[in-house]
């Protein structure tokens, strides 16, 4: 708790107290954390001086504004069509496999999570998957595995 | 390579371009020279829907306000579409200097970039690349800062003013319009906002004057264009290609022999089945793109490229409007329950009904194009939504 309070302010001493911070601040929280606790919306909803309501409504509209627990490595497959087209099912059994775990979940660790999203614009090189900021393109069975061992080695 | 039928241009990528030459020799002609000059070249907006860029710079520069702003849109996030992505990477000098054109035309002070989360690992580049030009526009004296805004994984706020609302904080929910952009936008303040590939068509406009953009395309298509090529192609890619093409010279060089189908403009564009390729331009006088060009072969079932669409659409969409969100759901089930058997073929005619409801009924782009890939899909290939 005392972390996140930190945390929020630093944050906001950085982007300011308006309301045009609080998607900065929002992803701020993300970048530090991979998702927004309760106490952190109610954290910053102070700091801004704004109702919790308009925090937790601001980032449960964004999909990259996570608002339940994600592991410290957040795996992102781009399901759409050009990359469903380039096997992007056998991509997500891939890593299913490696890491016992189904889309939407998160490992025992806490390390990795597990996501299917739309569009990451990388059409002609797909399939492709983001981790956290980090693009992966041109995915095969064994390129997926190579990546996610290296993962789990940091 | 070779491109036997079409031509291949190279304005956007093109390195031989000096910013700081280009801004001192525009910054010599009157704000008026400037938007005649793209009014002469013809350009229309990049993103898709294909407003003249001197009009837009036109009416904002026409307001009192002494508060403006520009904003360059690289929210791109139609299916199918990744160049302003590589134009971002590979010249963005070029997309601030168009920025920095228009905010004189304009009179601002202040331009934003809205970049999509999902392309956040450009950032630190593109910042880098910011600094520099700063510095020139320091050595030039001339007052205008660019600010890069993330997004954070929301098709919607490429509409132009759920974009706004993100960037004042707020879920990205479509304003009605009017009023729109030009008059109250970002802030409430006349905005111009243009996509990535219009602001370095506009500063290349600048550096070769009208005529060598002009020349190329057709009457209602002026110019040049950078197309996002993929699906079933053996040549997935970015290219820039002059407008005017027919369907079917793009599927004679990009396709594998055997292409079915074409969805142009993405998943809110039109497809165009085989008969059709050759009497089908690809521009504003036959099917419009943002750039989103996608092949399909005949291995491909379109009941799937159509589900797959829809169920975009459907986390997509904002669910502001009822017509958008529970008619996303609603084609769904209903394309699903044709397949299944559950519900006789005719049933299709009520979805289509739907679609059309939407295109006339919801709140903004989103929800009203919806029915361009429903109608295009469900109509040219009726067999593979039943059986």
């Amino acid at each position: 708790m005392p972390e996140i309070k930190e945390l929020v302010k630093n944050l906001a001493s950085k982007h300011g107290k308006t309301r045009e911070s609080l998607i900065p601040i929002l992803q701020g929280v993300i970048h530090e954390e991979r998702y927004i606790s309760d106490e952190a919306m109610t954290e910053i909803a102070r700091e801004l001086d704004i109702s919790a309501a308009q925090v937790y409504g601001t980032a449960t509209f964004y999909s990259f504004l996570d608002t339940q627990p994600r592991g410290k490595y957040v795996i992102r497959v781009c399901r759409t069509i050009s990359c469903a087209m380039k096997g992007k099912n056998l991509i997500t059994h891939e890593i299913e496999d490696m890491l016992k775990i189904k889309v939407g979940e998160t490992t025992q660790n806490k390390k990795f999570s597990l996501l299917e999203t739309n569009c990451l614009g990388w059409c002609h090189k797909g399939p492709a998957m983001l981790i956290n900021d980090d693009a992966f393109t041109d995915l095969t069975a064994e390129k997926v595995r190579e990546i996610i061992n290296q993962y789990i080695k940091k | 390579m070779s491109y036997s039928n079409l031509k291949r241009v190279d304005l956007i990528f093109d390195k031989e371009c000096n910013p700081k030459e280009i801004i001192k020799n525009t910054w010599a002609k009157s704000n008026d020279q400037i938007i005649n000059e793209l009014l002469e070249s013809g350009l229309k907006g990049r993103g898709g829907a294909g407003f003249p860029t001197a009009l837009k710079w036109k009416y904002t520069a026409e307001q009192p306000e002494p508060d403006k702003y520009i904003i360059c849109n690289a929210d791109e996030g139609e299916p199918g579409t990744f160049k302003d992505r590589e134009i971002l990477f590979k010249v963005p000098q070029k997309v601030f200097g168009g920025m920095a054109v228009g905010a004189k035309v304009i009179g601002a002070k202040e331009g934003f970039i809205y970049l999509r989360g999902e392309y956040r690992f450009l950032l630190p580049e593109l910042e880098a690349q910011l600094e520099s030009f700063h510095e020139i526009l320091k050595d030039l004296k001339i007052d205008f800062r660019i600010k890069i805004i993330m997004g954070s994984g929301a098709y919607i706020c490429g509409e132009e003013s759920a974009l706004f609302e993100s960037m004042e904080g707020h879920r990205g929910e479509p304003r009605n319009k009017p009023p729109y952009p030009t008059i109250a936008g970002f802030r409430s303040k006349p905005t111009v906002i243009n996509n990535v590939e219009t602001l370095v068509y506009a500063f290349m406009i600048c550096m070769h004057g009208a005529r060598k953009f002009k020349d190329l395309g057709t009457a209602d298509s002026r110019g040049s264009k950078v197309f996002s090529i993929s699906g079933d192609t053996p040549k997935a890619g970015i290219y820039e290609l002059e407008l005017g093409m027919t369907v079917e010279q793009f599927v004679e060089e990009f396709g594998d022999g055997d292409t079915k189908a074409v969805q142009v403009g993405g998943a809110s564009g039109f497809c165009v089945p085989r008969k059709k390729f050759k009497e089908t331009i690809i521009g504003f006088e036959g099917v419009p793109t943002g750039g989103s060009m996608m092949l399909f072969n005949s291995s491909r079932s379109m009941f799937n490229v159509l589900h797959n669409y829809l169920e975009f659409f459907e986390e997509e969409s904002c669910g502001q409007c009822t017509p958008c969100r529970v008619g996303c759901q609603q084609l769904i089930l209903g394309i699903e329950a044709v397949k299944k058997g559950e519900r006789h073929a005719s049933y299709l005619e009520h979805l289509q009904k739907l679609a059309q409801t939407m295109k006339i009924t919801a709140k903004c782009g989103l929800g009203q194009s919806v029915a361009n890939s429903f109608f295009s899909i469900v109509e040219n290939f009726k067999e593979e939504m039943i059986y």
